[in-house]
């Protein structure tokens, strides 16, 4: 640990505090359809656009017709990858002359990057053609995003709307957030990422002699433009294999400083924008609070744990830093703060192997997404997420003090619960059910890459981030086995493992999804009551610790018994095995 | 019902030709005329051949004349990238540390009498997260120096300042710790040797 170390988690949330309110501002104008800096250039387009898609852009829906394009949209997007990567071998800008992804692998893929996760059994410079990575891939980065972000902005509304039913439409919320927020920021963070030396090019393989005179080969492609989409995007999956491991995604340490930032920039600005929508910035401020201090207290914990030698370290007669899996320019430092804001965002995106963490700093991103990406979380889903747990916080007060829960001067009643509930558990219950049965039967054991309760921890940490759409992995699990030959032939997926996980990762987006919409439906136009003497304040520090202790019991307990037989049985033993 | 999937349909198709086929070629074509050496891979060419790329790292074992970048769960090939996804508690991974340990000492102890095992920093024993890592710490190097100076008949302090010159210190320490680049180092080294 150094000061520096610490000084750039202070310096990252100064930052981000800036930003917030002014990011945050700017999205609540884009989608109150008010006037902002690109509106000259863009409205045109964007007008003629959205009458296309939704008819009239006038044209206003209930939460059921919203949820209804959100999901024909999403089947569209998924056929989509589905096709691409099942065409591969017969499309052009494919230089390495890649085959076909196989059905399974296919089918785990297009789920992970239309639900929004960016999970990758694949490998992709040895997987993907350019076209794959360009026209599928990095397409669903914004997509997906954009579909994020639309349904959190109409959940929102929903919190907001005191006599209409009426959400917004999905289109226009669409189109806004692709041509507004996602595409103008990934193409200014594109091209700083080139600056720094993320490569982007057409080109496939380069091969030449090194220095001693051994062949190396570099595989080159459209890294950059890719990149910053599935930052800013809450996606995250990398174009390379090891993600931002890989210099040419993440070159230097301002890069990753930025690439970090890019990360938290539109979920946390998503609370000033909250705030806004509910006409109570504090409102925003509250949830922005929660977000801040689960994001410290997990920094504090995997920065010092990163730090001191592994188990199979000290055992050799090693000590100093566990750099096992960590890339010298990023070392603990930025290779934590990394594992930290890229779990706390649904993001995924880490430039370290979590596989080789420590036990207690493993156990660290685990517990982030366990929290159900709650803390910043993805785009959009992250604050509809927040809310629910807002929700269930209010409630659990009402039944301390004995009075009927109110939020926004709205009574949250039996159907809300209901419904809250619904959102809430389903996730957990996903991640405990996957991982008990793939961990207890033989064709779920052969993902399985460490012995001991490594491997325990590789496949529940599979099942969490992806039911959790996170996409970050302990990544010895395997879900796709590829021979070392050219033209990745021979190469095969693991079935169970592709399946399992393709469906947790579509079921724990769209289920918690619907559950938020719906809620949001019935909060929608319902009348509010004027704040009495005996109604509890949601803009206050007490809030924000009663939020803390819902998040931390409802989310983490759940969890605690596994976490024990995984990362934390290994942080309290200095056994190999 | 139908009308959403009538959007949805033009809805994929007109956002995959921008998103996926205009947005990347804008920023290829930006890329290629604003920063053309890094868009392509900051190659680096010594007496007009390309012998790789500044930021990837490269297998220098076995020849003594050059600094010795980390080991690589993937054969430092930049076309399989990997990291060896070795647990904490791994009784291989502590195998493989303490092979790698004596090796290391192996190699520096001749040119450097007094290194101890409790001298050799973590970073030259253990494996990067890319499998390409094209840095080394300084303690690292401070070590190297010792057996690079001897082979190569130079004095110490000059090969101690030709690594000072290729460490990443722009940022003061403050994004990522004071790295070498293994690769600019022992280019640095050749072109002193040339006359």
């Amino acid at each position: 640990m150094t000061a520096a170390g610490w000084l750039q988690i202070a310096l990252l949330l100064v930052v981000l505090t800036g930003i917030t309110p002014l990011l945050g501002g700017y999205i609540h104008r884009v989608f109150a359809g008010e006037r902002v800096l690109l509106t000259r250039a863009l409205g045109p387009a964007e007008r003629r656009f959205s009458a296309l898609l939704a008819g009239s852009a006038s044209v206003e829906q209930d939460w059921k017709g919203y949820a209804g394009g959100v999901l024909m949209f999403s089947a569209i997007s998924w056929l989509a990858l589905f096709l691409v990567l099942r065409t591969q071998s017969i499309q052009p800008l494919n230089p390495q002359g890649f085959r076909s992804a196989p059905w399974d692998l296919s089918f785990n893929t297009a789920s992970s990057f239309v639900s929004n996760t960016g999970w990758q059994f694949y490998r992709g410079e040895t997987t993907l053609s350019n076209l794959s990575q360009m026209t599928g891939i990095a397409v669903q980065g914004f997509l997906s995003a954009a579909v994020g972000l639309a349904v959190g902005i109409a959940i929102a509304r929903g919190f907001a709307n005191r006599s209409s039913k009426a959400l917004g439409n999905f289109w226009v919320d669409l189109i806004r957030a692709l041509l507004y927020v996602l595409l103008p920021l990934s193409i200014v963070g594109s091209l700083f990422l080139v600056s720094q030396g993320a490569i982007q090019t057409l080109a496939g393989n380069l091969h030449f002699s090194t220095l001693t005179g051994a062949s190396q080969t570099l595989a080159l492609g459209p890294v950059a433009s890719q990149k910053a989409v599935m930052l800013l995007g809450s996606d995250g999956g990398g174009f390379y294999a090891v993600n931002s491991a890989m210099p040419f995604e993440d070159p230097t340490g301002l890069a990753n400083f930025l690439e970090m930032l890019m990360m938290l920039a539109i979920p946390a600005a998503l609370t000033a924008t909250y705030g806004r929508i509910v006409g109570n910035r504090r409102q925003g401020w509250v949830l922005y609070a929660v977000m801040v201090v689960m994001f410290l207290g997990a920094a504090a914990v995997v920065y010092p744990a990163e730090s001191h030698p592994s188990p199979a370290m000290r055992a050799a007669g090693v000590h100093g830093l566990n750099m096992e899996g960590k890339d010298q320019r990023l070392q603990v430092s930025d290779s934590t703060l990394e594992a930290v804001a890229g779990t706390t965002t649904g993001n995924g995106s880490t430039n370290a192997a979590l596989d080789s963490f420590t036990g207690l700093g493993g156990s660290v991103p685990m517990a982030n997404i366990m929290t159900g990406e709650v803390i910043f979380g993805a785009v959009g889903s992250g604050l509809y997420g927040m809310l629910l747990m807002v929700l269930l916080a209010v409630f659990v007060a009402g039944l301390m003090v004995g009075r009927t829960p109110e939020y926004l001067g709205k009574r949250i009643e039996a159907r809300e619960i209901k419904l809250v509930t619904i959102g809430a558990i389903a996730v957990p219950l996903i991640v405990l059910f996957m991982t008990a049965w793939a961990i207890s039967t033989r064709y779920g054991m052969r993902s399985i890459f460490n012995a001991g309760p490594q491997g325990f921890s590789e496949t529940l940490y599979a099942y969490t981030s992806q039911a959790n759409n996170n996409g970050s992995a302990f990544a010895g699990y395997v879900g796709f086995s590829q021979p070392h030959a050219p033209g990745n032939t021979g190469a095969s997926g693991v079935t169970f493992a592709d399946l399992a996980g393709g469906s947790a990762m579509l079921v724990g987006r769209f289920l918690p999804m619907l559950a938020a919409l719906a809620v949001a439906g019935s909060l929608s136009g319902k009348r509010t009551i004027a704040a009495g003497e005996g109604t509890m304040r949601t803009d206050t520090a007490v809030f924000v610790v009663l939020l803390l202790a819902t998040i931390a019991i409802v989310a983490l307990l759940t969890f605690v018994p596994s976490l024990m037989l995984g990362p934390l049985v290994q942080a309290l033993t200095p056994r190999l095995f | 019902m139908l009308r959403q999937l009538r959007s949805s349909l033009l809805a994929v198709i007109v956002l995959t030709v921008l998103l996926g086929l205009v947005y990347p070629l804008a920023i290829t074509g930006l890329a290629q005329v604003l920063w053309p050496h890094q868009a392509n891979g900051s190659r680096v060419e010594q007496h007009g051949r390309l012998v790789g790329s500044l930021i990837i790292g490269q297998d220098f074992r076995g020849d003594a004349r050059y600094f010795q970048g980390r080991p690589s769960a993937s054969a430092d090939d930049p076309a399989v990238t990997g990291a060896s996804n070795l647990g904490p508690n791994s009784a291989r991974l502590s195998l493989q540390i303490r092979a790698r340990l004596s090796a290391f000492l192996r190699r520096e102890t001749p040119y450097e009498p007094g290194l101890t095992a409790a001298a050799v920093p973590a970073d030259a024993v253990t494996t990067s997260g890319s499998g390409v890592d094209p840095d080394i710490s300084m303690a690292d190097a401070s070590i190297q120096a010792h057996r690079v100076a001897a082979v190569r008949g130079l004095p110490l302090a000059a090969v101690m300042r030709l690594v000072a010159e290729h460490t990443d210190g722009l940022t003061g320490g403050l994004f990522g710790p004071v790295s070498v680049n293994v690769l600019a180092v022992n280019l640095a080294l050749d072109e002193a040797a040339t006359p």
